[in-house]
């Protein structure tokens, strides 16, 4: 019952926005509101898709969270198995770096960072938004933690049936790690999909725009018809929910991995 | 043995069958961390406005002015009323964050009829980007036209114009954040919760607890590893809060809701005052990293790690 009154409330805003997003212009503005709209209209939705490259913005978001979450999970897995199970000099020294960089806000180098990219010629295109996936200090510890625990005599065997190190990486410890790889997958796909300041100093040119600097464009544009911003607002929360209902499985046996008990 | 006498040639050896894994990752370190953190420190160091070439040679007896910045940062009336306006927002989202995730993580771990489709309903905000979650809540808090306030008519009370008050700004602000966080929060102390052994429970009834004493003898005490996660992670986003304000108020009315990372970003991106934002942004660090450490050594005092 609680349960229920509590999501009923968090679910006000939502449904504001689904019943705003199906009005007209002018039913914006009647009074008494209407709680649900008494002619609904897709003209919003067609506002949206005409009047703004949001198939485009749509693609760019697929495009780079994709992207970013296949190379932080290959980048990540590959160094968490070197700290994890290759003996090599200056491996507590660097690992403890990866920990201490994680302390740091991203505030901190957004500027620098900025200076960086323009100097590698990136801006305005894909690459400055994906390439810092290359290092995700969180993933790499989180693998690390995960493959530490897979016992030294698996990779023994491999070792003995002739297998290098780059075929017991992908064909035994991968693998292995499946559950925490997926978890790794959905929060980093979110971050990556959701992620605003960095795109935003860094993606300027509106056919590279992710979906949420479309919506702070359209924000810009329409600042006042609410409908056109809920329609893109509703738009652009479909895709990652839909992967959430999909994958919600891994995403619960990643956040619980250290609490259950039997 | 024999490896004594070959360790440096040993360790070469094991360097060369690491790197290629490490290669991509310790390359993105190096161009996308480390180097950033020692630009940003030198930068903060200058006057630089962001349209000089930052060149190698000659930059920094152009631009360097020393502390100049942090000085005129820490000795400026802005500083410390943004700092105030951030910890205003902390304190009100904090206490709230926490009551609420925890009523979420307790429904949660019930079980009945429909309980996924609530762990679904209410992980929805999480996963809004927060430019959608923003818009959605200017229109929600809209004075005229926003279901809140009409919601509040019903009752016979006139609801403020949110955005529009310098009062009811920032608790807006607040309202919209914790609705978006408690999701989140709450699936992470549901999992806390789910590893409490039920043989306590069981026990402390057999001895007569009622319902109130067996959550503050039995669930609080073994929940606060993870209310001490939380209460960490959600301090550090909580000095961190952008987005939901850039889009809501902008820092109005007024700057009653100006904050940290909103003065970075308007220093360095908007003004072209690329030395002082960096400044600003070193200094929102040591905060964060006084706050961290603080509750890293108070943790011992509260924090019950099992026997």
């Amino acid at each position: 019952m609680i349960a229920a009154l509590i999501a009923l409330i968090a679910m006000v805003p939502f449904f504001w926005m689904l019943s705003t997003s199906f009005k007209s212009r002018s039913a914006l503005m009647s009074m008494p509101i209407e709680w649900i709209p008494s002619e609904p209209t897709l003209d919003a939705y067609k506002k949206v898709f005409t009047q703004f490259p949001f198939g485009r913005a749509m693609f760019n978001s697929v495009f780079i969270a994709v992207s970013y979450t296949l190379i932080t999970l290959v980048s990540s897995s590959m160094a968490a198995f070197a700290f994890a199970k290759i003996r090599f000099p200056f491996a507590n020294g660097l690992f403890k770096l990866y920990l201490a960089s994680m302390m740091i806000p991203t505030q901190v180098t957004l500027i620098p960072l900025f200076v960086i990219m323009s100097r590698l010629g990136l801006i305005n295109t894909y690459g400055s938004v994906i390439l810092p996936s290359l290092f995700r200090a969180f993933a790499v510890f989180l693998l690390v933690q995960t493959i530490r625990s897979i016992p030294d005599d698996f990779l023994e065997a491999a070792r003995i049936d002739g297998a290098g190190l780059f075929r017991t990486y992908w064909q035994v410890v991968l693998p292995l790690c499946a559950p925490t790889l997926a978890t790794l997958c959905i929060t980093t796909f979110m971050d990556s999909w959701n992620d605003f300041l960095w795109p935003l100093v860094m993606l300027s040119d509106r056919s590279l725009m992710t979906l949420p600097l479309a919506l702070n464009t359209l924000n810009g544009q329409y600042a006042t018809e609410y409908n056109v911003l809920m329609a893109g607002s509703l738009l652009s929360m479909l895709p990652i929910i839909l992967v959430y209902v999909f994958a919600q499985k891994y995403f619960k046996s990643g956040l619980m991995a250290g609490g259950v008990k039997g | 043995m024999t490896r004594k006498k070959n360790a440096p040639l040993r360790s070469m050896r094991d360097l060369m069958r690491a790197s290629p894994f490490l290669l991509p990752s310790v390359v993105g370190l190096a161009v996308f961390s480390l180097m950033p953190i020692v630009l940003s420190l030198l930068i903060s160091l200058t006057d630089w406005n962001g349209l000089d070439k930052l060149a190698v040679s000659g930059f920094f007896a152009d631009h360097f002015i020393g502390l100049q910045n942090y000085k005129e940062i820490l000795s400026g009336g802005e500083f410390w009323r943004v700092l105030g306006n951030t910890g205003y927002f902390i304190v009100l989202y904090l206490p709230l964050l926490l009551i609420c995730s925890l009523g979420i993580a307790w429904l949660l771990s019930k079980s009945y009829r429909g309980v996924g489709v609530f762990r679904v309903l209410y992980y929805i905000p999480v996963l809004t980007s927060w430019i959608a979650g923003a818009l959605i809540f200017r229109w929600v808090l809209s004075s005229k036209f926003g279901i809140v306030n009409n919601i509040l008519e019903i009752f016979g009370i006139q609801g403020p114009a949110w955005l529009q008050s310098e009062q009811w700004a920032m608790p807006s602000i607040v309202l919209a954040s914790v609705w978006k966080d408690m999701g989140f929060y709450g699936l992470i102390l549901l999992s806390g919760l789910q590893g409490i052994d039920k043989n306590y429970y069981e026990a402390a009834s057999i001895d007569g607890a009622g319902a109130w004493k067996r959550f503050w003898r039995i669930t609080l005490p073994l929940l606060t590893p993870s209310l001490f996660f939380v209460l960490v992670v959600s301090l550090i986003n909580a000095f961190q809060l952008f987005p939901q304000v850039m889009i809501m108020t902008d820092g109005g009315p007024n700057g009653a809701t100006q904050v940290m990372v909103e003065r970075i970003y308007k220093y360095g991106f908007r003004y072209y005052e690329m030395g002082y934002a960096a400044a600003f942004s070193w200094l929102l660090f040591i905060i964060i990293f006084a706050f961290t450490r603080l509750q890293l050594s108070a943790q011992k005092r509260w924090v019950h790690y099992g026997s």
